[in-house]
């Protein structure tokens, strides 16, 4: 008796803005060649330029994975630009000798990077592009020894730092697109916290893709030392472009005894249009190594992307270590997402917990793809995972693939999972008592997702009840 | 205050409401009996503006309002609540957020101030006496996991917190036992107002033993057949729906 849910508009897309700013790139197209310029207009140490020529070798043997549930026409890997700077005179000093475009444009974003806005609380790296655009609160942090910086910072200033961790979690050759990350990244962000301390704020990464025909290629790594804690939280935005761009990304988490990193994602690339044109290609390779009694925690919401593509996973490698996945994955349009984790339980008595919320409206196609692997040294390793899948409208389609693979008797794995539909009641009941749809669907979805927001960093949380809300808006007419 | 003028309503090619001509004055308390599938809950729903029915004839006023005008959510804000036969669980949203949200919105929309979560907690812990609950209930998502007995007294709860005009409770009698029925209807009786018009649709007389009609009016096929006092509700009990029907009960769903 309930009419279909459906009739889909387009939403407006509030990041598409470009940023009319000179920027110093290369060709496009791909070769040794253009991998030794890279390296060479970074001025990096020979190791770097080995690891890089390394990967690309490994990834010319390589094919582009085709197992994930979506779809999209050929890339071509010739076409891509591998590199794209903001244009600049002379190395920077501080922010005020920032190009004031490029400042403007993080203010349309909301982004805290001026000196007064830091006072809001919150250490950013930005990435515009391919490089680091200025890094806050640096001073302050490096007085109790912790590092934050861009990667390139890192490879020129903490080289035994970045040769001792860089692979050790995503090996070059792990797959397709970590390769080719490995091989062109240009830049990213980097963070060592010390041994036992507590990281006091917050720490934040913006990356943004302005150029067009450029591929970002960033690299995250995180170093938690002995009994440290960190919380990392990055947001990502891009503008409106008819073509599709390539969004390749590798973040490492080492999570050394005892320590915890936190790791937050508010996803919202440009998703493309209704038809399905433009939109970012998010193809990511995320995951954290955990050693004895440490703890990795991945939460992400990704509303944005034409199509994503990622997996964050733990490797509970140390005996007592935790390893946790929140995620509320929304496709609305012609949006589609494989999305999942992998834990990996080696130590024992190591701990995992998944919750994944997915939402698919319009024509969007979402998949749940997790694996739970326990080793035969994992005594009294356990997970619970819970999956639940959220439809609204006729048109859209939610799947989950749980890989379960326990190869130790004394572990304990549950799963469950569900599906809802948003009903033309639900709304009704809401209506009736006075409520608006766009309300009534925005609270449903936020009941859905509270699991997961509650995770979420307060300021955090708040912006990505709002993005819901925007990326559901006028998803049920 | 309620006007219901030749009202023909249908789901798809279905027509179900054949006619329906209704008044309810401010105070009254109506009773709407039928067997099954004559078209009660349809004119339950046709009130609140479900929109699997279509209105193909006829019209309602509210006050003089025509509410086959109004949005759904703009009936609720003119003062128009339905108890809902089957309420609808929502998880995650706990049932004190989502009241909340549904008084504020209908302040808003008359234009008063909003409500804060302190000053509402006030009002609430007032209105949950009424259905003998403490506050632990609020806490809990909105119907999720309540039993059909829990699930209809918290109908009564938003009702009484709403505070509409016309209220128009939906088999609220419907698997409840006699102990859950009497709070409901203590509940619903309180809330009896000069300036109130209830409209209770029900299959069974013995609802009515508790909320005691002013008038009774029998459903067949989409028709009002019959209206009287509430002795009618009794002869009903007594004689069944077939000497107004023509046919067996069983027969007539």
């Amino acid at each position: 008796m309930s009419s279909p849910v459906e009739s889909l508009v387009n939403r407006e897309y509030k990041w598409g803005f470009v940023t009319d700013i000179e920027a110093d790139s290369v060709p496009p197209g791909l070769s040794e060649d253009l991998i030794r310029l890279i390296s060479a207009k970074k001025g990096e140490p020979a190791f770097m330029l080995d690891w890089r020529l390394k990967a690309y070798r490994g990834w010319l043997k390589l094919s582009e994975p085709h197992w994930p549930n979506v779809s999209y026409p050929a890339i071509d890997y010739q076409s891509i630009i591998y590199y794209s700077a903001p244009k600049t005179q002379k190395p920077l000093g501080s922010l005020d000798e920032a190009d004031p475009k490029l400042l403007e444009t993080y203010q349309k974003l909301g982004i805290p990077l001026t000196e007064q806005k830091l006072l809001a609380g919150v250490a950013v790296d930005a990435i515009f592009d391919s490089v680091s655009v200025g890094t806050s609160y640096k001073k302050q942090l490096g007085e109790m020894g912790i590092i934050f910086c861009s990667f390139s910072e890192a490879v020129h200033e903490h080289p035994e730092l970045v040769q001792k961790y860089l692979g050790s979690v995503v090996p070059a050759s792990d797959n397709y697109f970590a390769a080719l990350n490995s091989a062109v990244f240009s830049d990213g962000s980097f963070v060592y916290v010390p041994k036992g301390v507590r990281c006091p704020m917050d720490l934040s990464t913006y990356f943004r893709i302005n150029a067009q025909n450029t591929g970002q290629f960033e690299r995250t790594l995180i170093i938690a030392d002995e009994g440290a804690y960190v919380s990392y939280l990055e947001g990502c935005t891009a503008p409106k472009r008819d073509e599709n761009q390539l969004h390749a990304a590798v973040v490492e988490l080492v999570a050394l005894e005892g320590a915890t990193i936190k790791y937050s994602t508010v996803q919202n690339w440009y998703a493309g249009d209704d038809e399905g044109r433009g939109g970012i290609y998010n193809f990511v390779t995320k995951r954290g190594k955990a050693s004895r009694g440490a703890k990795i925690s991945w939460t992400q919401v990704e509303t944005g992307s034409a199509i994503t593509w990622k997996y964050p996973s733990v490797i509970l490698q140390g005996d007592d270590s935790v390893g946790e996945f929140y995620s509320v994955a929304v496709v609305n349009g012609r949006q589609q997402a494989d999305t999942g984790t992998k834990m990996i339980h080696m130590g024992r008595n190591t701990r995992s917990t998944i919750v994944s919320k997915g939402i698919s409206a319009g024509r969007g196609n979402n998949s749940y793809r997790g694996l739970v692997k326990v080793l035969p040294k994992a005594f009294g390793a356990r997970n619970y995972t819970q999956c639940d899948s959220m439809l609204i409208g006729n048109r859209c389609g939610a799947n989950t693939f749980p890989y379960i693979d326990v190869q130790n008797p004394s572990a304990s794995v549950e799963h469950e999972a569900s599906t809802s539909k948003i009903g033309e009641d639900q709304i009704f009941y809401c209506k009736q008592r006075g409520l608006n749809t766009e309300n009534a669907i925005s609270m449903i979805v936020n009941g859905f997702c509270k699991e997961v927001f509650k995770e979420l960093p307060m300021e955090f949380a708040v912006e990505a009840q709002k993005l819901l809300g925007v990326s559901l808006e006028g998803s049920v007419g | 205050m309620l006007e219901i003028k030749a009202l023909r309503a249908a789901v798809g090619e279905n027509e179900i409401l054949r006619g329906i001509q209704l008044r309810v004055r401010a105070g009254e308390v109506h009773a709407i009996m039928g067997p099954n599938g004559s078209g009660k809950s349809t004119l339950a729903q046709v009130l609140a503006g479900h929109p699997a029915y279509t209105v193909t004839a006829g019209s309602i006023t509210l006050d003089g309002q025509d509410l086959l005008e109004l949005e759904p959510e703009e009936r609720a804000q003119a003062g128009v609540f339905l108890a809902f036969q089957y309420p609808v669980e929502i998880a995650g949203v706990t049932n004190a957020y989502f009241l909340r949200a549904a008084y504020n919105a209908l302040r808003k929309a008359r234009g008063q101030e909003e409500l804060d979560p302190i000053d509402f907690l006030d009002l609430l812990e007032e209105k949950l006496k009424l259905v003998g609950w403490g506050p632990e209930i609020m806490q809990r998502a909105v119907n999720s996991g309540f039993s059909g007995g829990e699930k209809k007294r918290n109908e009564i709860l938003q009702m009484a917190i709403l505070e509409p005009k016309l209220a128009i409770l939906d088999e609220t009698d419907s698997g409840l036992d006699i102990d859950a029925l009497r709070i409901v209807a203590d509940g619903v009786n309180a809330l009896r107002r000069p300036d109130r018009a209830i409209i209770v649709v029900t299959h069974y007389q013995r609802l009515l033993n508790f909320i005691v009609p002013d008038f009774v009016h029998v459903l067949v096929d989409g028709q009002i057949v019959k209206s009287g006092g509430k002795e009618l509700a009794l002869e009903l009990e007594a004689r069944g729906y077939e000497w107004l029907t023509g046919v067996p009960e069983e027969a007539s769903a």
